[in-house]
């Protein structure tokens, strides 16, 4: 029986560019924005890493494909690079990739970066993809917005809620990450939008309007890992450790059955039953001090917080209402603003959740700074809610 | 023969039919078969039993079908769309015209109502011609993307005739005259552009009508035909130009109609003896009202007879219209009517057809009736006109994308795609679309037996208005779609327009341009979702 990741890896750097609209910069100087931060936290020379994972999810657009744009953005030469994508579930990937390294001995330190640079596409919004070539002669090429608000209508249906309820709950997640926001000095986004404004935006993918999609941002976050006791050798003294890393990926039954409700994404249950149970993990509602989920549309928000356990099956519109996930709610979600306000750049969403939480972990949040958190859990999805990925980190002090 | 009564000659066609052995080839019987074709009793059930024994079918008409675009035009805003540079048109300005979606053509329309045509009707047609001036391939056959659609077998002989407006009507007189065996199918069909603010852009319509004819299941039996070939050039169109260049109106009713339908008609007389008094029917060949008057007129056919070429809803379909009016005068015919046809174009082709007591019981289909009821009020000059590639949008950055077919890909799953056919595993039973080589349920890799999805109902299971994506008319309403069957595909949503679209409204399927590649000229075709209003029955 595999004994799972749990407290055999430990963080000892990380770094985050910042998000937004990085007209002056390429992809080349992000990576080394994260990469220099990442370096100086650690405390290490940059040829003790002894392998990388690298991750962009939108290759076509500025990186080109294989490892060669990081090496020599970072100049590293002479250690394995490894370069993936997995949607908007990369950098959680660059992560996986670099602890699993660490984990099995095969490396003592190895670095996780996800760097994206969208802003060249010349146009708002992510870019449209195929879908290869036999499922581009029937599938519908949807907006990423659209894919999602699929789940708006499945919920509606599921549990009766009408238009203007699920609206304003939705608007509620957009507002209260907006609030959040303001006071992260990194983000894309800083401004605190009201209500009305929110409600009234124009339309996107019916129900989602403007402000309940995220920024597409250009930005790089990165993650050096060790083994706890080399974490210690450094002179860490709160060593941050990955509890769990869970991955699910569709393999077409919500698109081609009726198994699917539309209500829930079931990519985000399996990753998250895996995640408990390595994290150890029996009541989330209690254990988890703040989640970083993947807000790409405040429906899907809404929906990862039963997804994830925390609130009963049609509980979300009540409990969002409620604040239980405002920045003073029992668990805070998206204190740093989230994909919604600290942006999106996709390949690097991932690492930034985890950026977040290692800095509440270390209580270096500023003004941000939740009240000694312990453990905290990311969150990622890929694709549409149908046909998709979901991966999840738990990340906490050891004990 | 002295003359005898109809009664009479009834029970001595029965008496030589029983002798035993019949003999057909007896100078009685010959004088007998010549004389019924001439009148009404041949048609009627009494006789044809007797017809039968003798080895002699009958021949004809076995079922219909039509199909109109959906959106309505009114041409009072075309003429306010010109109002600045033709004032004039304001006077035209009367009724609605159809125009078809950007993502329909002469092959989608030609499906549509080829569907409907085959509607309760069992068995498969030998053979389909698709007749269009405006067919979307020059050099690929479109008649056979329609069959492909149609999930008829590969063995079906299947043309393309164009080259007139007369195309349609010559090809149902061919297979008339051929007789051949099995059912043969003939689709007319016709989208044709008209320049901005041209009399053609008033008068066309888009549309589509099918017609099969055989021997079994007669509804209307083929009585003659007869075919004038002249090249009066009333209008014309060359590839290079793309759109109409007419004669003048008057010159074409005074040479053309006015003297070429009756002397084809009198050709059809003489060989069929028909009284014209008779006819019941008169299907015009275009929408014009005045045209479908004055050829009654000219045959001395009461004005009342003429068809109602549908000019103040639909306008006209070209070479579907003969097809489209005859589909028309057969929803409305009793046994033993006559029913004359007219196509002209180059000449003219009259075709007789006696409905027989079979058409009382011709099966429920959404037929012109339905189609002309099926309409959405849209006075957006501009859709019409961007639908029409008659005004160039600027769609965007997201409409840059490639849109390139791999034609490789594209036969390698042409099984799957054009007739909308996915597979039912069978260990587990569950039917999937697209596909793939393991069961989505089981994860069995079995042979898939082929399960058809074009008329199998579906609810919508999910669906959004999506205004980023391009599309050629937007919102790009899309979302998956619950099949009865258990198959789920997610699927575009069409003809959204003043209906309503939520989880658990039915819907039933289209086939429809899914992109178009305008770099390359090359349009892959498949299936999009309709929303049934509660108030539809078919």
């Amino acid at each position: 029986m595999a004994s799972g990741i749990r407290d055999k890896v430990a963080i000892i750097g990380m770094g985050c560019s910042r998000f937004g609209e990085r007209w002056d910069v390429g992809s080349e100087a992000l990576a080394v924005e994260a990469f220099t931060e990442a370096l100086e936290d650690a405390g290490i020379e940059k040829r003790q890493i002894e392998a990388a994972w690298y991750g962009a999810g939108v290759e076509k657009v500025n990186v080109q494909n294989s490892a060669i744009p990081l090496s020599t953005a970072l100049r590293i030469s002479g250690i394995p690079v490894t370069k993936l994508e997995n949607m908007c579930a990369t950098g959680t990937e660059a992560l996986r990739g670099a602890a699993y390294a660490v984990a099995s001995g095969a490396v003592d330190i190895a670095l996780a970066i996800g760097v994206e640079k969208l802003k060249d596409t010349g146009y708002g919004g992510l870019p449209g993809g195929r879908k290869g070539t036999f499922n581009d002669l029937w599938m519908p090429y949807g907006s990423a917005p659209a894919g999602f608000a699929q789940l708006a209508a499945g919920y509606r249906a599921k549990y009766d809620v009408s238009r203007d309820d699920l609206k304003r709950a939705i608007a509620h997640v957009s507002w209260k990450s907006h609030q959040n926001g303001v006071k992260n000095p990194k983000a894309h986004l800083r401004k605190a939008v009201g209500m009305d404004t929110i409600l009234n935006a124009p339309l996107i993918a019916e129900p989602l309007g403007l402000f309940d999609c995220c920024g597409v941002s250009d930005g790089a976050a990165c993650a050096i890992v060790t083994t706890p006791d080399i974490a210690r050798a450094l002179g860490k003294t709160d060593v941050i450790t990955i509890k769990a890393l869970a991955l699910s990926i569709s393999s077409g039954a919500e698109l081609s059955t009726n198994e699917w409700d539309a209500a829930r994404v079931l990519n985000t249950r399996t990753a998250a039953r895996a995640a408990y149970a390595e994290a150890g993990i029996d009541s989330p509602r209690q254990q988890l001090s703040m989640i970083e989920v993947h807000d790409c549309f405040s429906i899907t928000e809404l929906v990862t917080m039963e997804d994830l356990g925390l609130s009963g099956d049609g509980e979300a519109v009540g409990d969002v209402l409620d604040g239980k996930y405002d920045s003073n709610g029992t668990i805070p979600c998206q204190i740093d603003g989230g994909l919604k306000c600290f942006g999106h750049p996709v390949g690097a969403s991932g690492l930034r959740m985890v950026y977040e939480i290692y800095l509440q972990l270390l209580g270096r949040a500023g003004a941000r700074q939740l009240a000694a958190p312990s453990v905290g859990l990311t969150h990622n999805l890929g694709g549409v809610p149908y046909n998709g990925i979901a991966a999840i980190s738990v990340i906490g002090l050891l004990n | 023969m002295k003359k005898r009564s109809k009664k009479f000659l009834l029970l001595r066609l029965h008496y030589l039919a029983h002798r035993s052995p019949p003999d057909a080839c007896s100078h009685e019987q010959k004088f007998l078969v010549l004389f019924s074709k001439k009148n009404t009793f041949f048609f009627t059930s009494k006789a044809r039993p007797a017809f039968a024994r003798l080895g002699i079918m009958t021949f004809g008409i076995t079922s219909f079908g039509a199909y109109i675009p959906r959106r309505r035009l009114s041409r009072k805003a075309i003429a306010a769309a010109h109002a600045w540079a033709m004032p004039g048109l304001a006077a035209q300005g009367k009724g609605t015209r159809a125009f078809a979606s950007w993502d329909e053509d002469a092959i989608t329309m030609a499906v549509e109502a080829a569907r409907d045509c085959q509607r309760d009707v069992p068995a498969a047609p030998a053979s389909v011609v698709l007749a269009s001036t405006t067919l979307p391939y020059v050099d690929r056959a479109n008649a056979v993307v329609v069959a492909g659609a149609l999930a008829l077998p590969n063995t079906t002989l299947c043309q393309d005739q164009t080259g007139s407006l007369r195309a349609g009507l010559s090809a149902l007189a061919a297979a008339c005259r051929a007789q051949a065996p099995g059912a043969a199918m003939i689709i007319a069909s016709e989208l044709r552009r008209a320049k901005a603010g041209s009399a053609q852009e008033m008068a066309f319509g888009a549309g589509a009508a099918a017609i099969t004819v055989g021997a079994t299941g007669v509804i209307a039996e083929f009585v003659g035909a007869a075919s004038l070939s002249v090249d009066l050039v009333d209008h014309y169109r060359s590839d290079a130009h793309g759109f109409d260049y007419a004669g003048e109106e008057r010159w074409v009713r005074e040479q053309g109609y006015a003297k070429l339908v009756p002397a084809a008609v009198k050709a059809l007389v003489v060989e069929t003896g028909v009284d014209l008094q008779a006819v019941k029917f008169l299907a015009p060949p275009s929408s014009n009202a005045s045209i479908g008057a004055l050829i009654a007129s000219s045959l001395k056919i009461a004005p009342d007879r003429v068809v109602d070429g549908l000019a103040a809803t639909v306008g006209d379909l070209g070479t579907a219209h003969p097809l489209l009016t005859l589909a028309r005068a057969l929803e409305r015919a009793a046994p033993g009517d006559l029913i004359l046809v007219i196509g002209f174009g180059q000449g003219c082709d009259a075709l007789l057809f006696r409905a027989t007591d079979a058409i009382a019981q011709r099966a429920t289909r959404r037929g012109v009736e339905g189609a002309i009821r099926d309409q959405h009020a849209d006075d957006s000059y501009q859709r019409y006109a961007s639908f029409s590639r008659l005004l160039e949008y600027d769609w965007g950055p997201r409409a840059e994308a490639d849109a390139k077919t791999p034609l490789t890909e594209q036969y390698r799953s042409d099984h799957q795609i054009t007739p909308f056919v996915g597979g039912c595993c069978p260990a587990c039973g569950q039917v999937q679309f697209p596909q793939f080589p393991l069961c989505v349920k089981c994860e069995a890799q079995v042979v898939f037996k082929p399960v058809r999805l074009a008329d199998e109902p579906a609810k919508v299971a999910t669906y959004t208005a999506d205004w980023l994506q391009y599309s050629p008319s937007p919102p790009f309403y899309f979302g998956l779609v619950q099949f009865d069957n258990g198959a789920r595909v997610l699927m575009e949503f069409v003809d959204v327009d003043g209906r309503t679209l939520d989880v658990g409204v039915p819907v039933r399927m289209t086939f429809r341009i899914k992109e178009r590649d305008a770099m390359r000229d090359f349009a892959r075709y498949f299936w999009k979702a309709v929303p049934i209003d509660s108030r539809e029955t078919v």
